[in-house]
């Protein structure tokens, strides 16, 4: 087979730049930093904060509590001007949202599991008015049964609700994103809601030294929002009318024009944030895609243990590699087609089931983007660590080692496994 | 975008040109529907002499077709008028009025 | 007092909208509107008044307009105040907007109910308008927690062993007056004068406010166009739509009632229930009777009134 070399130039495609990588960044920090220590929730609430929100409205659930507790504090001490609304569900947290944003402000809200389904209907609403929300979504299972631990059935279940969708891996990246988030959304030709997707406890509840940014600095990156039309008396415009067949479809399509907009904004604020502070972010990082015949795909905090699992076999002299996908929606397409193409085993991660589907969601968009297209790549979907079942690293190093040997064999066993399953 | 088309013209519009978001930017652009061909039979016909000026047939309106116009009738300052573009002819003036002033006529009959 | 002829002749609200002829709700909208001293934004609900009002490209509404979902109204409005009052404060807008959201029934008594009930905890400067036209008309008139005994609905039809409706109207007002915000009234758009004083006492009140205003709906009651504001006051002197304020907690009947209107007298020009004229139901008239007065002599208790 014809190898072409991933060229790490692709946009958007951020080579891994800490320990063991392959290529570093140019371009040093040139913002200041402050070392501290936050777990995933804290670093979210203080990511809004210095983020100059107008407008928080938020219903606790667990484990997204820690943010709506943080930002209560930071707005009863005086610590920001944002206006709190302690709302009486989630369906009205996102909806008052939407209202504060056609009012033209900036606004932020955070929310998990049970908290996001009930505010699906809402979902929609915001990303069809155009409302620039940014909400952190702290993954954790659905009910029933109850379950508060971390996978990605929450937010896979409104995967098409037409919001931009990042996943983190840390802390760090939790509050990288956050503030990035922000600048992604109210972008003049993305206009649209963003969710940042951190596990739950995985990431919610895991202290980690991180590095913030001055306020200063922030202040730079961000400016204000400016929004392309609201609500006031100076403008007395009727938002959300009924829009009958003749019409509807195409403000749909105005839609899906304005989140793949998005992918060039999520591409330069990731740049321009790497410039800033060393730390770049894209639409995914490929940890020793150059020359890899098998690799991972994964979204949230898995990607950490993949990563070191692959680092591991790469010492003894495997080609393998990682994919850490932190844009999901809109689906970095043809960036993603790039980096896999030439791989013999492509191994795809889901923390949540799609009932009755041909496989988890990440695993049917990765097997879409390849009809019709010249590869050869087999698609193996490992189903995981639902309900916060912890995928531990012996078990990533054997979906390794099993891929390994289908790319050597060409056989596949199995093309859907539910890892860690009691049989 | 030429102004002078009526706004279903107008806005016969590729996606890309579609008002964001369906937002509607121009305020009272329903008064280009004409719902006045909704009236079956009878419209009104308001009677200028024995109109007392009361404003009550105004005030009950539910389509806004009954305006206030600066027409003088004696000690009056005021007149009322039947907008027929947008009255569906409820009859709800006509039922209201204290001194019968307003008779539901036949739709055929030419109103001055 | 209003006195019509200084009232403002500008319209808020155009014509041209989609609302039946002789809608009851349509007027309710456009006499609130004739309330406002000044900048109004409106957060609407679904229902009929929304969805006939702003059918693309046409909106009948000259102020800023907003509808987001059926449930939601009382929650982006205090959204919205929220905007305003955090860009007022940081300098990024200026001048004050009174807020008005509005429902139907349905979106107020039933499916709204918890987020209007969070918007009167929480305080916010906004007036609650609810349009009541005692059922869900804009989805085919299906009963609501508004709809009165006896009514046949398409969810509460008529039948041979159930006449109508089964349960009472909720005391909606009653149940925002528990929140204890300083304004809360019934009104009908049959007595103009004293709703557009209403919906102005409840404008110029600092925090929360409601008006339920009784609106007839020629469509789901099955009566004459002609005949809308004769119902809505009918409905007032019948007993059954008593319209009285609460001012922080305190009852005052806005009308006095000397004999109350026998119901059979409004029921009748009404195919909602027509059934009841039946001798079969009498006896379901004589229970509506004495719950119409139950509650009647409730308010006028409440009211400090004397019961005869
Ligand atoms: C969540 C949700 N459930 C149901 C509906 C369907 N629906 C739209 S309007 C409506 C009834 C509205 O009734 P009401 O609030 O009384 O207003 P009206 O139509 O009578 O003016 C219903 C059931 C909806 N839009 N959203
Ligand atoms: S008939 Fe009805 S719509 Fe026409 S003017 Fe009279 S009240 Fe208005
Ligand atoms: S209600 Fe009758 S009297 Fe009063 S203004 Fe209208 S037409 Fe004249
Ligand atoms: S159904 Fe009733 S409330 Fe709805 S537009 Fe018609 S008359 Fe008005
Ligand atoms: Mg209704």
């Amino acid at each position: 087979m014809s190898r072409k070399k991933v060229e790490s130039s692709i946009e958007g495609i951020i080579p891994y730049s800490g320990e063991g990588s392959t290529i570093t960044i140019e371009g040093g920090a040139v913002c200041t930093q402050l070392g501290c220590a936050y777990n995933g929730d804290e670093a979210v609430a203080y990511a809004a904060k210095q983020s100059n929100v107008d407008v928080v409205a938020a219903y606790p659930i667990t484990p997204q509590t820690i943010i709506v507790e943080r930002f209560s504090e930071y707005v009863a001490n005086g610590e920001v001007s944002t206006k709190y609304l302690p709302v009486e569900s989630e369906h009205s947290a996102m909806s008052a949202c939407v209202g504060a944003s056609i009012g033209g402000a900036r606004v932020f809200t955070s929310s998990a599991s049970q908290g996001l389904a009930l505010m699906h209907e809402v979902l929609y609403l915001a990303s069809g008015l155009r409302c620039p929300i940014v909400m952190a979504v702290v993954n954790r299972a659905l009910s029933a049964p109850i379950n508060i631990h971390g996978d990605h059935s929450d937010m896979m279940g409104s995967r098409d609700c037409g919001w931009i969708q990042l996943y983190t891996e840390n802390a760090q990246e939790a509050y990288d994103l956050t503030i990035q988030s922000f600048k992604i959304a109210e972008d003049k030709n993305v206009q649209l809601p963003i969710t940042v997707n951190l596990d739950g406890f995985f990431i919610s509840h895991s202290t980690e030294s991180m590095k913030s940014i001055a306020d200063e600095d922030i202040n730079k990156f961000l400016p204000p929002r400016t929004p392309i039309y609201k609500l006031d008396h100076d403008s007395p415009i009727s938002i959300g009318g009924m829009a009958l067949p003749e019409y509807y479809y195409e403000f749909k399509r105005q839609q899906e024009e304005a989140i793949n907009s998005a992918k060039p904004v999520v591409k330069n604020v990731g740049n321009e944030f790497g410039e800033m502070t060393g730390r770049k972010y894209g639409f995914f990082e490929a940890y020793e895609m150059n020359d890899a015949d098998v690799a991972i795909i994964s979204l949230g905090s898995t990607s950490g243990s993949v990563r070191s699992v692959a680092k591991k076999l790469r010492a003894n002299g495997e080609k393998v590699g990682a994919i850490k996908l932190w844009m999901y929606r809109p689906f970095p397409t043809e960036e993603l087609f790039s980096i896999i193409k030439d791989l013999k085993v492509l191994v795809v991660m889901d923390r949540a089931i799609s009932f009755g589907a041909p496989y988890g969601a990440l695993c049917s968009d990765i097997s879409s983007i390849l009809q019709n297209r010249d590869s050869e790549v087999k698609v193996l979907n490992m189903i995981y660590g639902l309900g916060g079942r912890d995928i531990p690293t012996t078990t990533i190093q054997q979906v390794f080692e099993e891929s390994l040997h289908t790319a050597k064999t060409g056989e596949v066993k199995q093309r859907i496994k539910f890892l860690d399953m009691r049989e | 975008m030429n102004q002078k088309e009526p706004l279903s013209k107008r806005m016969k519009l590729s996606w890309r040109e579609m008002p964001f978001a369906g937002i509607m930017f121009e305020p009272g652009s329903s008064v280009e529907y004409k719902t006045g061909d909704w009236r079956i039979e009878r419209k009104p016909q308001i009677d200028g002499e024995k109109c007392i000026r009361c404003f009550i047939c105004w005030i009950f309106c539910p389509d806004v077709s009954i305006k206030r116009v600066p027409k003088p009738y004696k000690k009056h300052i005021e007149s009322v008028e039947v907008d027929y573009y947008h009255c569906k002819g409820c009859g709800i003036c006509a039922a209201e009025c204290p001194v019968n002033a307003i008779e539901m006529i036949e739709e055929s009959t030419d109103v001055p | 007092m209003v006195v019509l002829k200084n009232l403002s002749t500008e319209e808020l609200y155009a014509p041209g909208h989609r609302l039946c002829a002789g809608c009851g709700p349509s007027i309710s909208i456009r006499m609130a509107l004739k309330a406002a001293r000044g900048p109004i934004a409106v957060v609407n609900a679904t229902g009929c008044v929304e969805v006939s009002t702003t059918i693309f490209p046409y909106t009948a509404w000259r102020i800023p307009w907003v509808h987001a979902l059926f449930e939601n109204q009382a929650a982006v409005a205090s959204g919205l105040e929220a905007a305003y009052q955090s860009l007022e404060e940081k300098g990024k807008r200026k001048g004050k907007v009174d807020i008005i959201a509005v429902g139907g029934d349905g979106g107020t008594f039933d499916i709204g109910i918890q987020a209007i009930s969070g918007m009167l905890e929480r305080g916010h400067d906004i007036v609650y308008l609810c349009y009541d036209n005692e059922a869900y008309m804009n989805t085919g008139i299906q009963r609501s927690g508004a709809t009165p005994r006896g009514a046949a609905t398409t969810t509460s039809p008529a039948g041979k062993v159930i006449p109508g409706k089964r349960g009472k109207k909720k005391d909606f007002i009653g149940i925002c007056a528990a929140h204890g915000i300083s304004y809360a009234a019934t009104a009908s758009i049959g007595f103009f004068s004293d709703y557009i004083d209403k919906m102005k006492k409840a404008i110029e009140v600092d925090g929360p406010a409601v008006v339920h205003v009784i609106a007839p709906c020629p469509l789901g009651w099955r009566s004459n166009p002609t005949e809308t504001v004769k119902l809505a006051k009918m409905a007032v002197l019948t007993g059954l739509f008593p319209i009285y304020e609460v001012n922080d907690g305190i009852y005052k009947m806005s009308m006095k009632l000397g004999r109350l209107l026998p119901i059979e007298e409004y029921f009748k020009l009404q195919g909602r229930f027509q059934h009841l004229m039946k001798p079969e139901w009498k006896n379901e008239v004589e229970e509506i009777k004495k719950d119409t007065e139950k509650h009647y002599k409730k308010i006028l208790r409440l009211a400090g009134e004397k019961i005869t």
